[in-house]
Parts: structure tokens; C-alpha cells; sequence
């Protein structure tokens, strides 16, 4: 049966079938990967990726089909039975418990060493410092988790996943929420493990990594793989193409005539905040920006430097220690949420299950949110019910999202659909504001194509928008200014015509800076 | 008897810590399920069912340590059934706990009447330490405290232990906050629930065995009288937590000691009244806790009655 010559794959998956209810997530799936190799796997959202990997990681079990790892047939019952054949996995939704640290979330479920007395936990917490270090995830060991930024969970959950030194690593989605030079160490730190002999299964959206970090790439669409090849044989136009089963959106940026003179009055102006962050820190420092009508203005900067907080207080979620918040010519105290929306402020928060929607309610309720008491929606505290669904159905079908029905509940919507919905529900508000946090995040390339479009159909109507995100190529591509911010003041701004990345880069890691900033020292 | 020559601080102490012990066995029992994310609402059965087999056993046998292993077992056994409804069946966890003591409350009523009020001949000796007896003032408080008292002091603690300072307390606490999350990382969800839960309905077996053994001379219905309730809201006070579980039962059984004492000074007070006390305190103090808390995380482990299904998402 067994040819000598033929090393067996680390992974095979054949005809691999997985429903959930109405939705076939993944339909006869056939899947190879060598061992030793970074195997890229690729599709739009919703494609069925994640899926895929639940059930190479025991989470799931499928339908139907058949997994064999290094040759062998296994059925995994938990995945546990699977870290047992040594794989591990980093998870799109991160599997972290909030409330324990990060030291306690990398060695739960770890066998090693009953008792967890003081010495032990010393020595550990050296250990895991500077094994962080060599792969370049900085985070804090000792900090709970619900206290971490994005990013930050994002490291922590990596780091659990290589510190379990499995031979088959399955990271989905990993670089979403890094840095660009974060993504470069943990490329780095992959090809290494690659060379030790482990093999590396990953998602991602970003395409330019895709192309120089990776040996082999299958790329599934809507629940079936459709296309597996080497990476020598394509490029990033060509797998565009593969993707979408189609040539992807243009993203249209119509550049405004020099003539067309600013608006006189600015939409928002930040005077001076100042804000603390989770752990009682400075995060803003006499931060102050202006938005102008018809502009979007990117703000760029390293994740945890302040970008949530700036939201947070733009947007009434919290308030500045210090400073003013002028919108639409008007000083703003004391502001709620409710208050801000009022006034025209809508958010695409950096969370979107947890601040941006209610994850058992369906896309009705979901889309409803905010705009429930408008007669549009509600008679006297009755709900239009027939009216709202149809509302609904027509908002599913402008912004693209995939669902089997507007009833569904958002939580089990893929992550890229999830975040369609929330930016549909703010945008149809028609917000004079909009603050987008990371909007584009884990969303695919199509997906991202049209956001960006939405972004700048905003524009167009005179709308302002704030986009903080820590993705340069999209700050580049749709800003009309770039602001940079750098422990939490602006400290650098440009046209982006007229910037590069490597200059912003600089402002970014606090290298150089346009402003006077005694304070930092 | 020696016991008037002590003084009323020192009497008043020696009772409240008394009447703290079911209280603090059935609590560190709900912690404990709590922990793991099933909630306990059949404390108050668990209790009854541990005092009804401890009961039968004690008549029987008249060795109080049987009668204590039989109420474990008792106790276990409700614990299981618990378990198998909230976990397996995956039925709401409120409505299994209240079924449950709603179960045994009859259960135990009817086991308990056939026996017709005989008094066990049993007793829960005081624990003899010689060196602690000299302690000034103390040391006569620590000779009057019999076993259960020290036993149940001795659980909370290996419990604070355990639960901070091992892996499986690591697990444990993981479980209660993020199953998932364990899930993945290699935990077995649903061993570590079924067996904090049935551990955990053995203690209030045991806070159940300590009432028949210790302070009614013998059987009436419903013995209990609401004290596996009071578990459940100290169990909320004590923030999960077994060390100030220990300070939390110890308050409620001053409240109910005083209000015996005040009963037999101020005669006029409807006994009614001093009945109701421990239970109109509990409603104080879960407001107060409550208002002083209202800005901080509860300490409530998150999954807390949402029962951990592995496919579903959210
Ligand atoms: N646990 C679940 N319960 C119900 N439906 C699910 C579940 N997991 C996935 N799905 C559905 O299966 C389909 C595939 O989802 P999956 O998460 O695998 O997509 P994906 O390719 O990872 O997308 P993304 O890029 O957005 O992460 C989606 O339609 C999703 O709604
Ligand atoms: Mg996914």
C-alpha cells in the first residue's frame, strides 16, 4: 500500500463536508499540504477557512470526509486528541480566557507541573519573556488579557500556539491586527520553525505576504477549494483573480480640484485631550486634530498608542481628562454615547462582536440598533415588522453581506460578514462623522475594495470620516490627510502624494517627529 | 457547667462561628460549581437530602462518621443528577437547580417522618488541642469549636489553595470564564464540570450532616430552613472566593445568633420578625455589595449558566 519513495503529507483532507444548519461550510473539500512548507490558504469571507482549520484542529467534527495527518487516518473527538498528533493552533477569534493573564492563558492545559507556587511562576515567566522576545510578540506575561489591546491578544495568542513547539501549526488570520513589522518577524519566525522541519498552515487577506512568505497556495471559494498551486506559478493580480472568480473592484479616489477651496468651518475639532488608557496610563497627550467636511483623514500610528481612546472619545465611550471637543462649531461636555449619536457621530469600533453588535440577535435587530425609535422603524414603541425586514433585506443585499437570512444570528456570521453589517448599520444612519476603527480588518480583498468605496462615497456626500488604522497601504490609498500618531499625540502630517511609507514609518516608531514635543524627552 | 463563667463576647463568638459552618460548607460547595459554570440552586436540597442520610445512618449506626460519609454521599448524588441535567441533557441550569431541591425537599421529608422523631445518639466531639487552650481569651473559644468547624475552615482553605496555587485550579478558573478557551487549549470541559459539581454538592451534603449532627437533636421537615438559600447569596458575597467565604458565613451566623439572643432579652419582638432576620440582612447586603461594587467586575465567572456547546460560536 505504502510506497517508499512517496513521503506521506503532514496533511490530507479528502472530500471533507461541514454544515451548520442551512449553511454548507465547507463542500467536498480536498486539501494537501506537505510537511515542511508554508501552505497559504486564501478565499473571500465567509469562504469557509476557518472552518477548515476547526476540523483539522479536532474542534469541529465533520460531516463527512476523511483527515489523515502524516499518513495516518485520525477522527479527532476534542482538540485536545489533536495537540496529542502535535498540532496547534492560532485562532481568528482568539481563544483567550479575559480574565486570566497572559502567563496563565500560555500554559493552561499544559501538563507540566502540578503545583504553581511562587518559584515556579518566576521561573516561568523569565522563560516565556525571553522566548517572546527571540520571536519578536511583545506583550506584558502578567497582564489580564481583558485589560490587552487588540494587537496585544493577538501576540498572546500566537506566542501560546509556537510555545507548544507542535510539528503541524495552524495560525488563521494572524497578521490581521499586527504591525507591518510585526508580520515581518512572525514571517520570520515561520520560516525558522519551517526549517526545523514543522509545517505551517495560514489564512490571511494581506496578498503581498501571501507572495514572498509562502511555498504553496489553495484557495477556496464559497464552501469548495478551487484552485492549489506553488507560489513560483502565480501572482498577487492572478490569485486576485482566482479569489474572486472575477477581476476584483476598482477602488475609484477621485481627487479633489486644487480650486475647490476648503470649507471655511471644520466638522470636528480636538482641542488639547487628554485621556487615560486601561491601565491609568497617559494615552492622549494634548492631542488635537480637526476634520474638515468632504475629508477623510487617516490616522496612522502602531497600535496601542492611543488610537482607541481617540475614538473612544470622539465617539462618548469615555471622557477626556482634559481639553475640548468642538463639533459642527459647538463645544461638547460631558458627552454619552447616545449624545454623540445624536449629533451625528456614528462608530465602527476595533471589536465588532463585542462593542460594534449583539451577537444572538439577528441582522434585522443588529441593523435596527441605533435607529429603532425613527418613525421609519417604529410606531409608538411598536415595531414596523414586516417594513424593517424588507429594510434589512435590501441593506443585506446593497453592502454584499452573506447570509442565509436576515434572521439569522450575526454571531455565526463569518468575521468578514459581521463587519459589513456594522459599517452598513453606521453608514445608513448617514453620520455627518464617521470614526472607523481598523474598518477593514479581516475583511477580503473584495470586500475591502468595496468599504473603501463606501468610505469615499461618504466623502463625496460631505461627509467627514476619521479612519484610524494601522494599515498604511489603505491609509495611502483613500486619506485625504495623513495624520501620524505616536504615544498618543499627532506627531507628524502629510499630504499623500507627497508621503512614502518609509517616511511615515519613522513618524510612526517615534524616530522623527514634525512637532515640538518637549514632553517626551 | 464551665461555659457560664465565660463572657458574652467570647459566648456570642463561639455561636456565630457555629452557626457559620453549614453555611460555609454549602457555599464553598456553590463556589466551586460555580467556578466551573454550573449554577447551584439545589443547595438547599443537596443540604436536606446530606441531613436526612446522615439522619438514618446516625439512628442506625450511631457512629457520627458514617453519618458523615453517607451525607457525602448523598449529597454526591444530587450533585450528579445536577450535572447530568445541566450538562449532558444541557437544560436550563436555574431550572434544574430549583427542581432539584424542590425534589428533595419532599424526598427528604418523606425519608425523614418514617424514622418518628427518634433522637440519634450521636455527637460531633469539640476538637481537643492542648497548647491552643491556653491562649488567653481565644483559647477557651477554641475548645468549645467542635470537629465539623475546624473541618470545614481546613476545606476552605485547601480549597484557596488549590483553586490559585495548581494546575487544576488554573483549569478551573480558565473553565468558569472562557470554556472555550480551555476547550481548545486541552482542558476537558465537561469532566472538570461534572466533577466540581458533584464535589461540590457533596460539601453541601456535608453543611447538611453538620445540621442534624450538631444543632437540631433530631428530625423536622425542612430543617434546613432557607440556610441552603443564604449559600447561594453568600456564595455571590464571598465574590467566589473560599477565603472570604469564610468571613462572609461567619457574619451571617452572627445574625442569626443574635437574633436568638434577642429573642430571649426582648420577649415582645414577634419571633417572626427575628426569623426573618438573616434573609432581610442578605437582601441589605446584596444591595450594598452591590452599589460598592457597581464599577468593578463582579468576580462572576463569565459562563456562569451558559452551558459550553462546542460547535456553537459566541
Ligand atoms: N459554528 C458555526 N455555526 C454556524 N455557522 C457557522 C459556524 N462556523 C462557520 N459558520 C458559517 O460557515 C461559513 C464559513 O465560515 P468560515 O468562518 O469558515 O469563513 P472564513 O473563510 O473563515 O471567513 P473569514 O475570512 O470572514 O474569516 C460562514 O457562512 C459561516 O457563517
Ligand atoms: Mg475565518
Amino acid at each position: 500500500m505504502q510506497k517508499q519513495s512517496n513521503m506521506p503529507y503532514a496533511i490530507e483532507v479528502q472530500n471533507i463536508v461541514k454544515t451548520f444548519g442551512p449553511v454548507i461550510a465547507t463542500n467536498q473539500v480536498s486539501f494537501k499540504v506537505k510537511k515542511g512548507e508554508i501552505h497559504a490558504l486564501l478565499g473571500e469571507n465567509g469562504a469557509g477557512k476557518s472552518t477548515l482549520m476547526s476540523i483539522l484542529y479536532g474542534l469541529y467534527r465533520p460531516d463527512s470526509g476523511i483527515l489523515k495527518i502524516d499518513g495516518e487516518v485520525v477522527s479527532f473527538k476534542s482538540p485536545k486528541e489533536a495537540a496529542q498528533k502535535s498540532i496547534g493552533m492560532v485562532h481568528q477569534n482568539f481563544q483567550l480566557v479575559s480574565t486570566l493573564t497572559a502567563f496563565d492563558n500560555i500554559l493552561m492545559g499544559l501538563p507540566e507541573s502540578w503545583w504553581r507556587g511562587r518559584n515556579w511562576r518566576f521561573k516561568k515567566v523569565k522563560e516565556i519573556e525571553s522566548l517572546a522576545k527571540e520571536y519578536g510578540l511583545s506583550f506584558e506575561v502578567e497582564r489580564a488579557v481583558w485589560q490587552m489591546s487588540h494587537g496585544e491578544k493577538q501576540r498572546v495568542e500566537i506566542f501560546k500556539a509556537l510555545y507548544r513547539q507542535s510539528d503541524i501549526i495552524i495560525l488563521d488570520e494572524p497578521t490581521s491586527v499586527l504591525t507591518p513589522q510585526e508580520s515581518d518577524d512572525l514571517y520570520r519566525t515561520l520560516k525558522k520553525l519551517k526549517e526545523t522541519g514543522k509545517t505551517i498552515v495560514l489564512t490571511t487577506h494581506k496578498l503581498r505576504e501571501v507572495m514572498h512568505a509562502c511555498d504553496h497556495i489553495s484557495i477556496m471559494r464559497k464552501g469548495k477549494m478551487v484552485a492549489s498551486m506553488p507560489s513560483s506559478e502565480t501572482n498577487e493580480r492572478d490569485l486576485a483573480r482566482k479569489l474572486m472568480g472575477e477581476m476584483p473592484v476598482e477602488v475609484r479616489r477621485i481627487e479633489k480640484s486644487e480650486s475647490s477651496t476648503k470649507p471655511s468651518k471644520n466638522l470636528l475639532e480636538l482641542q488639547e485631550i487628554c485621556a487615560k488608557g486601561l491601565h491609568g496610563e497617559q494615552a492622549l497627550n494634548d492631542l488635537s486634530l480637526f476634520v474638515y467636511p468632504g475629508e477623510i483623514v487617516g490616522v496612522a500610528g502602531v497600535a496601542g498608542n492611543g488610537q482607541k481612546q481617540l475614538a473612544e472619545i470622539i465617539t462618548g465611550m469615555q471622557n477626556p481628562t482634559s481639553g475640548g471637543i468642538k463639533f459642527k462649531g459647538k463645544w461638547i461636555n460631558h458627552s454619552s454615547i447616545k449624545g454623540m449619536i445624536d449629533i451625528g457621530i456614528a462608530h465602527v469600533p476595533e471589536d465588532r462582536l463585542h462593542t460594534g453588535m449583539a451577537g444572538s440577535l439577528d441582522a434585522v435587530d443588529n441593523l435596527l440598533m441605533k435607529d429603532y425609535k425613527k418613525e421609519k422603524h417604529s410606531n409608538l414603541g411598536i415595531m414596523k415588522h414586516s417594513r424593517n425586514l424588507d429594510w434589512a433585506k435590501s441593506i443585506i443585499n446593497n453592502y454584499d453581506v452573506t447570509t442565509p437570512s436576515a434572521n439569522y444570528p450575526v454571531r455565526l456570521l463569518s468575521g468578514g460578514n459581521q463587519q459589513k453589517l456594522l459599517l452598513a448599520r453606521e453608514i445608513e444612519g448617514d453620520p455627518a462623522l464617521l470614526v472607523a476603527n481598523h474598518p477593514t480588518q479581516g475583511l477580503d480583498v473584495g470586500a475591502t475594495a468595496s468599504v473603501h468605496n463606501l468610505l469615499l462615497d461618504m466623502r463625496s456626500r460631505d461627509r467627514g470620516v476619521l479612519l484610524i488604522s494601522e494599515d498604511l497601504d489603505e491609509i495611502l490609498k483613500i486619506s485625504d490627510r495623513i495624520l501620524v500618531i505616536y504615544q498618543g499625540m499627532i506627531t507628524g502630517e502629510f499630504e499623500p502624494s507627497k508621503a512614502t511609507r518609509e517616511e511615515i514609518g519613522l513618524y510612526m516608531t517615534g524616530s522623527k517627529t514634525q512637532f515640538n514635543v518637549g514632553a517626551l524627552a | 457547667m464551665e461555659i457560664f463563667s465565660m463572657d458574652i463576647m467570647q459566648l456570642l463568638i463561639i455561636a456565630s462561628i457555629s452557626a457559620a459552618t453549614p453555611l460555609l460548607l454549602a457555599t464553598l460547595g456553590g463556589i466551586l460549581s460555580e467556578r466551573a459554570g454550573i449554577i447551584n440552586l439545589g443547595i438547599e436540597g443537596m443540604m436536606l437530602i446530606g441531613a436526612v442520610c446522615a439522619y438514618i445512618v446516625s439512628i442506625y449506626t450511631d457512629s457520627e462518621w458514617l453519618a458523615i460519609i453517607f451525607s457525602l454521599l448523598g449529597g454526591s448524588a444530587l450533585g450528579a443528577l445536577l450535572a447530568f441535567l445541566c450538562i449532558t441533557l444541557r437544560s436550563n441550569q436555574i431550572v434544574a437547580g430549583l427542581g432539584i431541591t424542590l425534589f428533595a425537599t419532599g424526598l427528604s421529608s418523606y425519608l425523614g417522618k418514617s424514622f418518628g422523631g427518634s433522637q440519634p445518639q450521636t455527637q460531633i466531639p469539640n476538637l481537643d488541642i492542648p497548647w491552643l487552650d491556653n491562649i488567653p481569651f481565644f483559647g477557651e473559644i477554641f475548645s468549645h469549636l467542635n470537629w465539623m468547624v475546624w473541618i470545614s475552615f481546613f476545606i476552605a482553605i485547601v480549597l484557596y489553595v488549590a483553586i490559585f496555587k495548581t494546575r487544576w485550579g488554573l483549569h478551573l478558573r480558565a473553565l468558569g470564564d472562557g470554556p472555550a478557551a480551555a476547550d481548545n487549549a486541552g482542558v476537558n470541559v465537561y469532566r472538570y464540570q461534572y466533577l466540581m459539581t458533584i464535589i461540590g454538592a457533596a460539601l453541601c451534603g456535608l453543611a447538611g450532616a453538620t445540621l442534624i449532627l450538631v444543632y437540631t437533636p433530631s428530625w423536622n421537615d425542612g430543617l434546613t430552613s432557607g440556610r441552603g438559600w443564604i449559600a447561594v447569596a453568600l456564595v455571590i458575597f464571598s465574590r467566589w472566593h473560599p477565603i472570604n467565604a469564610i468571613f462572609c458565613a461567619i457574619l451571617f451566623g452572627l445574625f442569626e445568633t443574635l437574633g436568638f439572643k434577642v429573642q430571649l432579652y426582648y420577649a415582645d419582638i414577634p419571633p417572626y420578625f427575628l426569623k426573618m432576620m438573616p434573609y432581610l440582612t442578605t437582601i441589605v447586603v446584596l444591595m450594598w455589595v452591590g452599589w460598592r461594587n457597581k464599577n468593578k467586575p463582579n468576580g462572576q465567572p463569565i459562563s456562569l449558566g451558559k452551558t459550553y456547546i462546542r460547535e456553537q460560536r459566541g
